[in-house]
């Protein structure tokens, strides 16, 4: 490292590839999700270069690499703690969420899918088609279908999926 | 395996960008060297302070107030001690528990004043400050603590701080004690209550004021 402060860029390229295998290992042991190490390795290689110039050679470079690379698996720990606590799984709403780039008022297929989905949602058990119709053609909330059916919202669930799996078949078979 | 290898050929792009970007730095002098330049600093204020000031009167006032004394003493080590904090803490490698070093001498700091005020009770006669007088000092405290900081954020800028949101708050101690350290030159009189809350107002300002733009400051150079 005291080479590279003076410019030397075939030591300094050695070292970095040394303190990759050193770096990951610091992460593993802090926990870092195996899918995330590479992107601990990156942001130490980065605060190393851009810190060069505060390492004093009088003390241990491993120790030094491996000081940096803890906080810098701590700061990535605590930004993807956040991720995750702002999502949530809705798989649902996930699913019939709408997709704004696909034009309104117009049908996303030809006349003839339409003509062949509206036949395969009449071929459905009533409480199947009702949930259909109610939470996906009307685009009504759970909640809403519930106080208008008269059904609990776990069956509207079951029967909504149950829906979409024998339409998925039919129409996969035939389209 | 696949991912490794793209993995490896990642770091391996980073890794000739940063050598191709390698440039000759100059090292930067120990952490204690660093903040007795900026102290010296602060020393060179308090003698030209000291030369318009009414040094007789000043001395006079220490005498007669012992507890004076110790505050002062609690102050100018809280300065010291949160100096050298903070450059130990530019340093990406250092303990974020520097940033204790100075609380000691800032209890003293308090206590002393706090025993000030007490004193300013018990003994009639008393000099006490009202509002009016230590709205100078709220203004004599900022009002230095603004070069102060900017002076010791641009050397702290220097090191590479991982905390720059600790290392500028504990900058901002520093300043906003080495204020109010100066401030004896013009203190005409004992700690009230009055005085030593707005004090603690002025120094708490400082270094949230210091928390919020100097953060940003060094992490500018962080990211």
């Amino acid at each position: 490292m005291a080479a590279a402060q003076a410019g030397d860029r075939a030591a300094y390229e050695a070292l970095l590839r040394d303190c990759v295998g050193v770096i990951a290992g610091v992460a593993r042991r802090q926990g870092v999700p195996a899918d995330r190490i590479d992107d601990v390795v990156q942001d130490t290689l980065v605060t190393v270069h851009r810190a060069r110039q505060t390492y004093d050679p009088a003390r241990s470079f491993t120790a030094w690499l491996a000081v940096i690379a803890e906080r810098r698996a701590v700061d990535l720990l605590r930004k993807t703690g956040r991720h995750a606590v702002r999502e949530i799984h809705a798989p649902l709403a996930y699913e019939r969420h709408t997709d704004e780039s696909a034009g309104t008022g117009r049908s996303a297929f030809g006349p003839e899918a339409t003509r062949r989905l509206g036949e395969a949602v009449a071929d459905l058990p009533a409480r199947q088609r009702e949930a259909v119709q109610h939470l996906v053609l009307q685009e009504r909330s759970l909640a809403e279908t519930a106080a208008a059916t008269g059904r609990s919202t776990g069956s509207l669930k079951v029967n909504l999926h149950r829906a979409l799996k024998s339409l998925r078949a039919r129409l996969g078979q035939t389209g | 395996m696949a991912p490794t290898s793209q993995a490896q050929s990642r770091h391996e792009a980073v890794i000739l960008k940063l050598t191709a970007e390698l440039e000759p730095v100059r090292r930067l002098p120990p952490p204690g060297r660093r903040s007795l330049l900026w102290l010296s600093l602060v020393a060179a204020i308090a003698f030209t302070l000291a030369a318009v000031a009414d040094r007789p009167a000043v001395a006079a006032r220490l005498a007669a107030a012992p507890d004076m004394w110790l505050s002062l003493i609690g102050s100018a080590l809280t300065m010291v001690l949160a100096a050298v904090a903070a450059f130990e803490l530019s340093l990406p490698d250092r303990s974020e528990r520097w940033a204790l070093l100075p609380l000691p001498p800032a209890l003293l700091w308090l206590g002393a004043s706090g025993a000030g005020c007490l004193r300013a009770w018990l003994v009639p006669d008393t000099h006490a400050a009202d509002f009016n007088d230590t709205k100078d000092c709220l203004a004599f405290i900022l009002a230095l603590s603004v070069p102060l900081s900017a002076l010791l954020l641009g050397m702290l800028r220097r090191g590479h701080t991982l905390r720059p949101n600790l290392t500028a708050a504990v900058a901002g101690f520093a300043s906003a004690a080495a204020a109010a350290t100066l401030l004896v030159f013009f203190h005409p009189y004992d700690a009230s209550a009055t005085d030593v809350a707005v004090h603690v107002a002025a120094v708490t300002l400082v270094i949230f004021a210091n928390r919020a733009y100097g953060g940003r400051m060094l992490r500018a150079e962080v990211s």
